[in-house]
């Protein structure tokens, strides 16, 4: 079929090929701009040497006063601009100032920088230093309107304008952010907590998630309760479930300290989500908690699927259970496993709510996602942040890479 | 390799009884608030026997009267199965006995069903085992998935007294009525939670109608229509689950915060369904190509327009499955939370999920939090349960996204 069809396209089929596109480019644009786009933005900003106070630019701020308190007609009065750069470090460029000045008040002189055309003012300032200030003066004679009506010099805002260096868009690079990532002492407890939640959280949950299908693979009384429950803790907002834990493990108040010093396995509470070697396996059964319900759900679909009468011939042949399950179901739940690992894999080395909810990355239990948010809210160094992202995705190429060549052959999900 | 019944039944007696002191202690601490405490080896030897009795008698209930013969017997200091507190009463203990004589025999019994005392084939053995293991599985997990939510709900039902007094007691004092819901009735005078519930109500509903409008066209074009980089488009679509979050929350945090529209929900609404709409494609092309493309041949043959083959033929065919993409859909922005934390500092604005991290201070007692966890997780496990068929079905095929 594929050979016969002629090689190149008719009407009717670019037709229909404009239309597939016309219904995919919301999706597309959406998707370019919230996902390729940052992505590309993270590239960029990683290079650059920035922190969080420098998101918003500099930029020239004005204040406008009349001194010299005019009491009646003919008084003499200043009207005085204070203008500032609000940034303490970067510099801006070409900074200018309009305002119109009331025609009540009448202009005597003006500052050197300013030129009057009616009663448009307009000043050009030129360049300013980071957190340098100025003052422009401006002398004028009130006018009996300008009691009388009751004005105010703030009436027609100055406006200021000035071109304040983006940090973002210039053309500034350093690579100092991924060597402060990788050459910092906790880059390898980084990368060791990711690898050790990642693998151990993985494996877990898919095992668990076999043995708990296998459980449910029969049929009894409140079968569907049972598998209800076991869907809970994938399907409650993790923000709930990470605080129960948290308050069940306190080590103060916590039930299960208090269960555990009763009963005598240990002397004095655990600090499961605070101490050293607990913090690091607590978050991984936490995850295994979490996610074991969907492996667990594949499994299942994948195990309802399989031919009972494999089950039946097996039986006539006088296989034992273990048999059964060992050359038998296993075998046949390969496929699904073996994605359901990839695909687990990678979603638990990018998972970041559970640990940040749980410990907020102490106790060596930072992964490369947590420690994104660190870098980059914690420390307010955007470019660092940016640097460890760039780190894990270079990660998740490797693994992709490597995803979809057994996707390949496995002809897919 | 020979397979003796007598060892089979030692062996699974003396575990199955340590498990069972474990659980019952356990859950009498709990239930009590006093102390409990399983003696392991003696209730292995209890249970090795009782597993070696069944074997022999197979007469259930002369056993388990003779097992709480046994454990008031071993009521001596050193002795016992399981100690218990002095302040337990008379009635408290034969309770306790009673409850661990009936849990450790009557499955002990079943475990050990149609086994006949001496050698056995591997069949009847493995049988034994797989039903140890079962009941085990099935006691380890229902409480390893009950305990958090239970914790969850008793905790937020308690004054900050209760609390402190004995972390161990898991009851809940009914006595107080309506003054049990005290934490909640605060929660929504006092911190806004009303206002939460709606925003979240209103930004989830949002999500899923303008997931569905991007999703739905897409899909069908990746699934019916014939184009150039097809196939490319659907692998694209899988490359996209595996960008994390907190790497495009970042650039995200720094336009939104550029463009004005941090802090804002329309910044969220917009945010949202873009994390959606990849999942919901992909899961609806699936649907769509299992649906007969004979009738739609049919309509358009009959002169109808793309579009109306959509509107009158596809989509009604593919209730169900905008059903369960809608569910989960509606379950991932309900459960949002990393970009709420990031883009929202404004307490009028909050969602639900960002409420309850708001909670989460030295200054607001556990009670509150606990409440809040389950105001946040109560709509969303009822509507779970009300259409656990869709969700369960929208879970198995979009479940690949973390």
């Amino acid at each position: 079929m594929q050979n016969a069809a002629p090689k190149t396209l008719g009407p009717l089929s670019r037709r229909e090929a404009r239309f597939a596109w016309t219904l995919l480019l919301p999706t597309i644009l959406s998707v370019a701009l919230v996902i390729v786009l940052p992505l590309m933005a993270i590239f960029w900003i990683s290079f650059k040497p920035i922190a969080l106070e420098d998101l918003r630019p500099a930029s020239a701020l004005v204040r406008e006063q009349l001194r010299g308190k005019p009491k009646q007609s003919g008084d003499a009065a200043i009207i005085r601009y204070k203008i500032r750069n609000s940034s303490q470090k970067d510099p801006i460029f070409g900074v200018t100032l309009a305002d119109e000045i009331p025609s009540s008040l009448e202009v005597i002189a003006v500052d050197k920088r300013c030129s009057l055309k009616g009663k448009n003012l307009n000043c050009s300032l030129g360049a300013f230093e980071g957190g340098q200030r100025e003052t422009l003066e401006i002398r004028v004679i009130a006018k009996q309107d300008y009691f009388s009506n009751n004005l105010k010099i703030t009436d027609s805002i100055a406006k200021v304008t000035g071109r304040g260096e983006n940090i973002l868009t210039n053309f500034n690079f350093t690579l100092k952010n991924f060597v402060h990532v990788f050459d910092s002492a906790e880059f390898w407890t980084v990368i060791y907590a990711t690898l050790f939640y990642t693998v151990f959280g993985t494996i877990g949950a898919l095992v668990v998630g076999l043995f708990t299908a296998l459980l449910l693979n029969i049929d009894f009384r409140g079968k569907g309760l049972i598998r209800g429950l076991y869907l809970f803790p994938y399907v409650a907002p993790v923000i709930a479930v990470a605080f129960a834990w948290v308050i069940l493990f306190d080590p103060f108040s916590g039930s299960i300290n208090a269960l555990l010093v009763q009963m005598g396995v240990v002397d004095t509470p655990i600090n499961f989500f605070g101490q050293k070697p607990y913090a690091l396996i607590m978050v991984t059964v936490f995850e295994i908690w979490r996610y074991f319900p969907l492996s667990f759900l594949f499994i299942l679909a994948r195990m309802q699927a399989i031919d009972v009468e494999m089950y039946e011939a097996a039986d006539m042949d006088g296989a034992s259970p273990f048999q059964i399950f060992w050359y038998l179901s296993l075998p046949t739940l390969m496929g699904i496993l073996s994605i359901l690992f990839l695909l687990r894999f990678i979603w638990t080395f990018n998972k970041f709510d559970d640990i940040f909810l749980l410990t907020g990355g102490s106790a060596d239990t930072r992964t490369l996602t947590v420690n994104v948010y660190e870098q980059a809210f914690a420390v307010s160094n955007i470019g660092a942040g940016a640097a460890v992202a760039v780190v894990i995705f270079i990660f998740l190429l490797f693994f992709s890479i490597f995803f979809f060549r057994f996707f390949n052959r496995e002809e897919g999900l | 390799m020979s397979r003796n019944s007598y060892v089979l039944a030692l062996c699974l007696g003396g575990m199955w009884s340590i498990v069972i002191s474990v659980l019952v202690s356990v859950a009498m601490s709990f239930l009590t608030g006093m102390a409990f405490k399983p003696n392991l080896t003696n209730s292995a030897a209890l249970g090795v026997i009782a597993g070696l009795l069944i074997l022999y008698f197979k007469s259930k209930s002369t056993i388990i009267l003779f097992t709480i013969f046994a454990c008031f017997l071993l009521e001596f200091p050193n002795k016992e199965i399981i100690w218990i507190s002095e302040d337990a009463t008379r009635l408290q203990k034969i309770l306790t006995y009673t409850i661990f004589s009936m849990v450790l025999v009557l499955p002990l019994a079943t475990m050990l069903k149609g086994l006949e005392p001496g050698k056995v084939d591997r069949f009847d053995f493995e049988t034994s085992i797989i039903r140890f293991l079962t009941g085990v599985g099935f006691i380890i997990f229902t409480v390893a998935v009950f305990i958090p939510f239970y914790v969850m709900i008793m905790t937020s039902l308690k004054s900050q007294q209760e609390l402190l007094l004995n972390p161990l007691n898991f009851g809940i004092d009914f006595s107080k009525g309506l003054g049990l819901f005290r934490s909640y009735y605060e929660l929504f005078t006092d911190f806004n939670f009303g206002t939460y519930l709606w925003t979240s109500l209103f930004v989830s509903v949002l999500t899923v109608i303008i997931t569905l409008a991007f999703a739905i066209p897409g899909a069908y074009a990746v699934a019916r229509l014939k184009f150039k980089g097809r196939s490319v488009f659907s692998q694209t679509i899988l490359l996209i689950y595996m960008v994390p979050m907190i790497v495009l929350a970042l650039p995200i945090y720094i336009g939104f915060s550029m463009a004005g529209l941090r802090n804002t929900l329309i910044g969220i609404v917009l945010i949202y369904p873009v994390t959606t709409i990849p999942v919901a494609l992909y899961m609806l092309q699936g649907y769509f190509r299992g649906l007969p493309a004979e009738i739609e041949e049919a309509g358009l043959m009959d002169g109808l327009s793309r579009f109306s083959v959509i509107r009158r033929i596809t989509l009604p065919l593919a209730l169900p499955a905008l059903a369960s993409v809608s569910l989960y859909v509606f379950m991932i922005a309900w459960n949002e939370f990393l970009l709420a934390l990031m883009l929202l500092d404004d307490p009028a604005i909050f969602t639900l999920t960002r409420g309850v991290a708001s909670l989460d201070s030295s200054e607001v007692p556990r009670q509150h939090l606990m409440a809040g966890a389950v105001i946040s997780t109560l709509p969303i496990l009822v509507l779970f349960l009300a259409l656990e068929r869709f969700m369960t079905k929208g879970l198995a095929v979009g479940g690949v996204k973390g």
